[in-house]
């Protein structure tokens, strides 16, 4: 009775190719400097597998391919891992690869009758590196949009044909959706087939010439399996552990570390990116273009490196000779020793450089900020997460108050992003503006006079000053209790998020404040409050400090409601189309404390 | 016994006929979705920058008049194959006064490999983070080693009403000595 095996062997002849796949002879037994190579297919597999299994849950536009990414790594379950083990095998890869090629080199299998294969080898060694160039773009994130823009622009320099190429791989005159389409069409689709494709021409032009065994042969003859592939299997192993642990390094590092492959903030092409850098393993040739003056880009972009190339395609034929050999592993030597060096010398550079520091650290908020926007109730818009960024008060307020109003005022003695600023301050301080805190000091005869409030304005010889310094100054400690029962109340006018606990356990006194405000300490004398009032002499006070107020007001401070014709030198924002409704929405929003904060936080 | 060589066939007229046939339909079979797809791939080069007018960018009176360089960003259409955004972000520009209604710009794209420059108040400078490429205030290169082919690529400035800042805004070739925009 023939068996199940023997069934299928006499329609396949499977035995026979497995068997020829498996006992393939290792002259000189097995050893551990032949497992680079099964290291490397180890490593592609592993990135076919962990690629076709995110390619279900990624979309290429410019619209959804962030949102897309982000939902894989913080609400797939187990999509951190997937990603994280896509994102670090690449890594490991390029490492894996100059280890594959040195022991060719030095082993010296790479000489006649293997050139052809040596040849395929270089090619997949550019084609891998491609395939990490178009993959970095794919989340389209801050840092990859940015590094991409630069190398492709670099492609650009290329005499007579480089913009074409640069216009066809961008899909268009400048970076969108065609961009995304075109290096995920490379990424999935051209690149994979062409390196499979190389592959296996690769393993068939090895098995058809063998090995060639490191001299003097230590050992008898081994079959490769399972002697061979047991020293593969662990290899293959010790690199899946690395892979793992860069995976989790940060999170073992601190409680709050991040797990995985890292996501910045979504693409903005109108956002400057001071921290874009390209992955570690091409930061030698960042290093290297510092060193090539405008004009001669090209040399150290394209020409020199193309140059270096040539020699490795040419050392087959150099290495006919000792000496070649000897030349050409002290030039491989001398290229890895040089492209370590760039390296090294590129992230020295940044770690020495305050700004890029700054640059990645607000980066690094700016990606944790949106990640929690998007888990938030609302959601990513249709519009995509780069919106939502550009909409959030926490993020905006501080850089629209450095740009358009830090020139006169300050917030907590800074322009809002923790610069102080040259200028001497011309304005009040805003932190916590019309909270009772803040208040207090503008009735306090000490601070009123002070830059913080009224003292480089004008009003500093205004009748809220002399108010504030002869009257408020004799006040009893009743009337004292009184000021500060009525600056509830019209702290409360504004509902200040961080106070709408405070205001409501006060209700009783703040509803009885107000007449505090209206018929004894007077100030409807000046200032009209829940009334409307054609006398006024001041500023508004009803519904001070809340948001609608606080829009009109920096849309227009010299509005009748205001400062009318007393106003100072604060610009009509709105009125003058300084700024945008939008703009001034978000100033009004971040001055008010009024921004989304996730659960967790709030509770803390 | 002398057994002979096989004999070769002799070259047949219709056997030539029927190779040549075959390669030629087989390359046709092969040609047509090969160009389908190459008419598609190269379509990009088909496509150009819209070109546009002036944009408004900022008021006047939002400009202090102390020849320092501000940025600004400009908001424009923007159309990407087949998304049409209206009023958003399409690059920024560096305006500084320098006199009365005397104002210059200067796109922010560093024109060595694309990047945003900064401006450093401190030094009166602008300085590229990516590379370090420097130039003056005036957008000149500042220094000789570096590695900016051009310095920043000035725009046209129309003071409207004697109020408005509108600028031509364009994008231009990063990497080459010539400031050639990008089509």
């Amino acid at each position: 009775m023939a068996s199940p095996s023997d069934w299928l062997d006499r329609r396949t002849g499977f035995r026979k190719i497995l068997h020829a796949a498996l006992y393939e002879n290792v002259p000189g037994g097995a050893r551990w400097r032949y497992v680079w190579g099964s290291t490397l297919t180890f490593a592609l597999v592993s990135q076919f597998i962990t690629g076709i299994f995110l390619w279900m849950a990624y979309s290429p536009s410019s619209q959804t391919a962030w949102e897309s990414v982000y939902y894989i790594q913080d609400q797939m379950r187990g999509g951190w891992l997937l990603r994280g083990l896509h994102h670090y095998t690449a890594h490991v890869m390029t490492v894996l690869l100059v280890l594959h090629l040195m022991q060719v080199l030095i082993d010296g299998a790479y000489k006649a009758p293997r050139e052809v294969n040596f040849w395929f080898g270089l090619i997949l060694l550019q084609l891998v590196l491609a395939l990490s160039l178009t993959g970095y773009l794919l989340p389209w994130d801050q840092k990859g949009f940015w590094a991409s823009k630069v190398a492709t622009n670099l492609m650009g320099v290329v005499p007579i044909v480089g913009p074409i190429f640069q216009r066809i791989i961008i899909g268009g005159p400048e970076y969108g959706h065609h961009t995304l389409t075109r290096f995920f069409a490379l990424h999935a689709g051209v690149l994979p087939a062409t390196v499979t494709a190389l592959v296996v021409g690769h393993v068939y032009l090895f098995r058809r010439h063998g090995l060639t065994a490191k001299e003097p042969r230590r050992r008898p003859d081994a079959p490769f399996w399972p002697d061979q592939l047991l020293k593969d299997a662990v290899a293959c192993l010790a690199v899946l552990a690395v892979v793992l642990f860069l995976i989790v390094r940060h999170r073992l590092m601190s409680v709050h570390g991040h797990l995985g492959a890292e996501l910045g903030p979504p693409a903005d092409p109108s956002e400057p990116y001071s921290a874009a850098r390209p992955d570690w393993y091409f930061l030698c040739f960042f290093q290297f273009l510092k060193l090539f003056r405008g004009d001669n880009e090209v040399w150290g972009a394209i020409f020199i490196p193309g140059l270096l190339l040539l020699v490795v395609f040419l050392m087959p034929w150099i290495g006919r000779w000792r000496l070649g050999h000897r030349f050409n592993l002290g030039f491989l030597g001398c290229v890895l020793a040089g492209a370590g060096l760039l390296t090294w010398l590129a992230v020295a550079d940044d770690r020495a450089n305050p700004t890029y520091q700054a640059a990645v650290r607000a980066a690094d908020a700016e990606g944790d900020r949106v990640r929690a926007l998007a888990t938030s109730p609302a959601g990513i818009p249709s519009a995509g997460a780069v919106t939502l960024l550009r909409d959030d008060p926490l993020t905006q307020g501080p850089k629209l108050f450095s740009q358009k109003c830090a020139t006169c005022h300050r917030y907590d003695g800074h322009d809002g992003l923790g610069v102080v600023p040259k200028d001497p301050q011309a304005a009040s301080d805003l932190k916590g503006f019309a909270s009772r805190e803040w208040l207090a000091g503008l009735l306090d005869p000490a601070r009123i006079v002070t830059t913080n409030y009224f003292g480089a304005t004008r009003f500093a010889e205004g009748k809220m000053v002399k108010f504030v310094t002869k009257d408020v100054a004799h006040f009893s400690p009743g009337q004292q209790q009184q000021l500060r029962d009525a600056l509830a109340a019209l702290s409360a006018e504004a509902q200040l998020k961080s106070q709408l606990a405070a205001d409501q356990r006060d209700s009783a006194v703040i509803a009885q404040a107000r007449l505090l405000i209206r018929d004894t300490l007077r100030c409807t004398d000046c200032h009209p409050f829940r009334k409307p009032d054609e006398d006024a002499t001041a500023p508004d006070l009803t519904g001070y400090g809340s948001r609608k107020w606080l829009i009109n007001f920096i849309s227009n401070p010299a509005h009748p409601d205001f400062y009318g014709k007393r106003n100072d030198r604060m610009p009509a924002f709105g009125a003058d189309q300084i700024l945008s409704e939008q703009a001034i929405g978000l100033i009004a929003d971040w001055l008010r404390g009024s921004w989304y904060e996730p659960l967790a936080s709030a509770q803390e | 016994m002398i057994v002979p060589d096989p004999v070769r066939p002799p070259p047949d007229r219709r056997d030539f006929l029927k190779k040549i046939l075959a390669g030629c339909i087989g390359a046709l079979a092969a040609l047509i979705p090969v160009a389908a797809g190459f008419t598609v791939f190269v379509d990009p080069l088909r496509r150009h920058s819209s070109t546009r007018g002036a944009i408004l960018v900022t008021a006047l009176e939002a400009l202090p008049d102390d020849a320092i360089p501000r940025k600004f960003p400009v908001l424009a259409t923007r159309v990407d194959a087949w998304n049409k955004f209206t009023q958003v972000p399409i690059g920024a520009v560096y305006l500084r006064r320098t006199g009365g209604d005397r104002v210059q710009a200067f796109n922010v794209v560093c024109p060595h490999a694309g990047c945003f420059v900064d401006f450093l108040p401190e030094r009166m400078q602008y300085l590229c983070p990516c590379h370090k490429a420097t130039y003056t205030v005036e957008g000149r290169i500042a220094d000789r080693a570096s590695p900016a082919p051009r310095g920043l690529d000035s725009l046209e400035v129309e003071i409207r009403g004697g109020k408005e800042v509108w600028v031509k805004f364009q994008n231009f070739q990063a990497g080459h000595a010539e400031k050639l925009p990008v089509a």
